[in-house]
């Protein structure tokens, strides 16, 4: 039983995580049927920011006097520079190629993924960049047998905020409308006085900055950060993107859920060396059975 | 030439402020340090290229017959002397190379063959694979686990090891070729990784990340003429020089074989289904069954450079077959031009040999291939060395963007 609750615990701060990378890939998807596969080096990007910021607080001794400070620091940092990122993203290898082929916008895409990582490789080494984790929110607490950590605390917490702001953002201002107009027709939307260009650009950066914000939780939680993170997590939350029916932000979120709850699940019961085989066994399957993923629509031969 | 500069100045100052935390930060365990001179290196090298370019630019501007010119006045060459040349190269160059440029020599001769059956898969058919490393695993681990647990010879193991890889084609493919465009792309990239996976984990059969060793390389026999009687005599071919014309004649075969392919009633079929898979069927093209069949041809391929690379290494293990290996064979055909069997060639050639040459610059390597893959797309989506009807479908479609642009 504590197992058990442990598990749940660990599974839905993990799934928090994924479903944070998750709606970038949804929100991106949605707009200009793009699999953004330098999403998920924008996230590792994140955890090097966050992880650059808190050892230069730590070493000037900011740290240990407002770590509270420090950590927003490092978040707000990690999402600034990875929105910074994304919209040259978006500049260079996207927007020349908004009229061209889809197999020629991914594999754009899949480029800018390649050198990303191997910029990130290059600048900061191929060794783990370790978290001065020892400084901040080291406590623990204990819920029916099962360990808490603060960390997973805040990560949860964290991730429920930008989940809230996001929907809210979409749903209640001015841009989140031109948003969703966009995604839905975008020559519509064009003809109205929707500027597509300016609309793309921001959805990429919020989604930039929900990676970023997960990059700097994931380098918390684990420890350390390394260029090549942004892989695999990559994969397995467009693959939650996709199960939770790709353009839905809702989905989104309970695809990540399901993804890390999966995950922690079948790594602790069947086995651990599996736990990627999983993920990628659960996409394979969503995709076959059910294209549109779980709270999808009909999605006709032009987006999928 | 003045709005030139400014967006130089603004692609400046955007790559400095992306620049400076992640280069210039100097991580140690508990230290901090920072470093401008590395930030000032990569500056300069970006502005003096980017001065090139608007340099370039304003040149032309001015000059626009010449540019013109330039691209009308190509020198046309008949095909087949040009193939003709090749070969001979190709059978004249090892006896005259070292040991390393054989080594090189066999590694281009491995990715044109995996570019080549990557390319009637993404070229022909337009199915995106990014998993296609693990047929060549699959390839390689049949011929290696025949051969070290049943003493199977290479070529008798290589057609086997064809068959196993068409097989996992047809696994992989069956199930994937319901979906369309992007998801497909994305399920083979899973199916890469699961299958990386199993041979990372997988103890039993495949030794797990400690990989399998003593497999022999390919051997012949060869008749010795004795006393009266004809005695064969096994001989492995364990040097370079011989193990590079086994790979020449896998990537002839490949050639030959994917060239007729694409003259074919089938290739024309993928072409079509790659063109509009919706009018394709309509046509009566049985799409799923010709898109199968696309897969399992591709691993074909895939297969025989396996089996090759197991016998020349004589050792597999996983690390050989992540997916980078899958995105630098799926570089080689975007580079060299989709479809177009000489554009794999010389892509497979550049990709191979330019970080050779540049051996100082091997770090950079993986970060040029992202560059030139987005580069490509955006200014040359047709390759290197086009295909015919490739070029003018893609051109045509840039020419209406660049238009809108400018």
């Amino acid at each position: 039983m504590e197992t058990l609750i442990q598990q749940l615990i660990n599974g839905v701060t993990l799934g928090s995580v994924y479903a944070l990378i998750a709606l970038g890939y949804t929100m991106v998807y949605g707009i200009i049927q793009l699999i953004n596969f330098a999403h998920g080096e924008i996230f590792a990007a994140g955890g090097y920011i966050g992880v650059i910021t808190l050892s230069l607080l730590n070493s000037r001794g900011v740290l240990e006097s407002h770590p509270v400070l420090g950590l927003a620091l490092a978040f707000l940092l990690a999402m600034a520079y990875c929105a910074f990122l994304a919209v040259a993203l978006e500049r260079v290898a996207y927007r020349p190629l908004r009229k061209a082929s889809r197999l020629a916008l991914l594999l754009s895409a899949l480029g800018m993924s390649i050198f990303f990582s191997n910029g990130m490789m290059l600048c900061q080494g191929v060794y783990d960049k370790a978290y001065p984790t020892q400084l901040y929110a080291t406590g623990q607490f204990t819920v029916g047998g099962a360990v808490v950590s603060y960390i997973q605390v805040y990560i949860v917490a964290g991730a429920v905020v930008l989940m809230v702001a996001l929907n809210l953002f979409v749903n209640r201002t001015r841009l989140g409308k031109a948003m969703r107009s966009t995604a839905q027709d975008r020559t519509m939307s064009a003809l109205l006085g929707i500027n597509a260009n300016r609309t793309i650009t921001i959805t990429f950066v919020i989604g930039a900055i929900l990676a970023a914000a997960a990059g700097v939780m994931v380098g918390l939680y684990y420890g350390s950060v390394r260029f090549d993170m942004g892989f695999v997590p990559g994969i397995k939350a467009f693959a939650a993107a996709v199960l939770g029916g790709i353009g839905n932000l809702t989905g989104a979120v309970l695809g990540g859920m399901i993804i890390g709850l999966v995950e922690v699940f079948a790594a602790g019961y069947l086995a651990s060396e599996y736990k990627d085989v999983f993920a990628f066994i659960i996409l394979i399957l969503v995709l076959y059975f059910r294209p549109t993923g779980i709270m999808g629509e009909q999605v006709d031969d032009t987006r999928v | 030439m003045a709005t030139d500069l400014i967006r130089l100045g603004v692609v400046l100052a955007w790559g400095f402020v992306l620049l400076v935390p992640m280069l210039g930060a100097r991580l140690g365990f508990d230290t901090f340090a920072f470093e401008w001179t590395r930030i000032w290196k990569v500056m300069g090298v970006l502005a003096v290229g980017g001065l090139l370019v608007v340099a370039q630019r304003a040149v032309s501007a001015r000059r626009p017959d010449r540019a013109h010119a330039q691209h009308r006045s190509r020198v046309h060459v008949p095909a087949a002397w040009g193939w003709a040349a090749l070969g001979v190269v190709a059978v004249v160059f090892p006896w005259f190379a070292d040991n390393y440029a054989r080594d090189v020599a066999i590694n281009v001769l491995v990715y044109v063959t995996l570019g080549l059956g990557l390319n009637v898969v993404v070229g022909l058919a337009g199915l995106l694979d990014l998993g296609y490393i693990a047929f060549y695993a699959v390839g390689a681990y049949t011929y290696a686990l025949l051969n070290t647990h049943f003493q199977i010879p290479f070529w008798l193991a290589l057609p086997i090891g064809c068959v196993v890889s068409a097989g996992a084609g047809a696994v992989i493919g069956y199930p994937t070729l319901k979906m369309r465009g992007d998801y497909l792309a994305i399920v083979t990239l899973g199916f890469g990784e699961i299958i990386r996976l199993v041979l990372n984990n997988w103890d039993a059969v495949t030794e797990g990340p400690n990989g399998i060793l003593g497999i022999k390389a390919p051997g012949i026999y060869y008749p010795v003429f004795g006393e009266g009687a004809v005695t064969f005599v096994h001989f492995y071919l364990k040097s370079l020089l011989w193990l590079y014309f086994v790979a020449l004649a896998i990537a002839v075969v490949t050639v030959v074989g994917v060239h007729r392919l694409d003259r074919s009633r089938v290739g024309r079929a993928w072409i079509s289904i790659r063109e509009d898979e919706t009018a394709a069927e309509l046509t009566g093209i049985p799409t799923l069954k010709v898109k199968l069949l696309a897969y399992m041809l591709g691993a074909v391929f895939a297969g025989l450079a396996g089996a090759f690379f197991a016998a020349k290494v004589r050792y597999v293990n996983p690390s050989s077959f992540v997916f980078i290996e899958s995105a630098l064979v799926l570089c080689i055909v975007v580079l060299g031009g989709m479809g177009s069997i000489p554009g794999i060639i010389l892509g497979a050639a550049a990709i191979i040999v330019l970080p050779e040459v540049f051996r100082g610059l091997e770090l950079y390597r993986m970060l040029a291939f992202g560059g030139a893959m987005t580069v490509m797309m955006v200014f040359r989506p047709e390759g290197l060395i086009p295909a015919g009807r490739r070029k003018r479908e893609l051109r045509g479609e840039a020419a209406a963007e660049g238009d809108a642009g400018a």
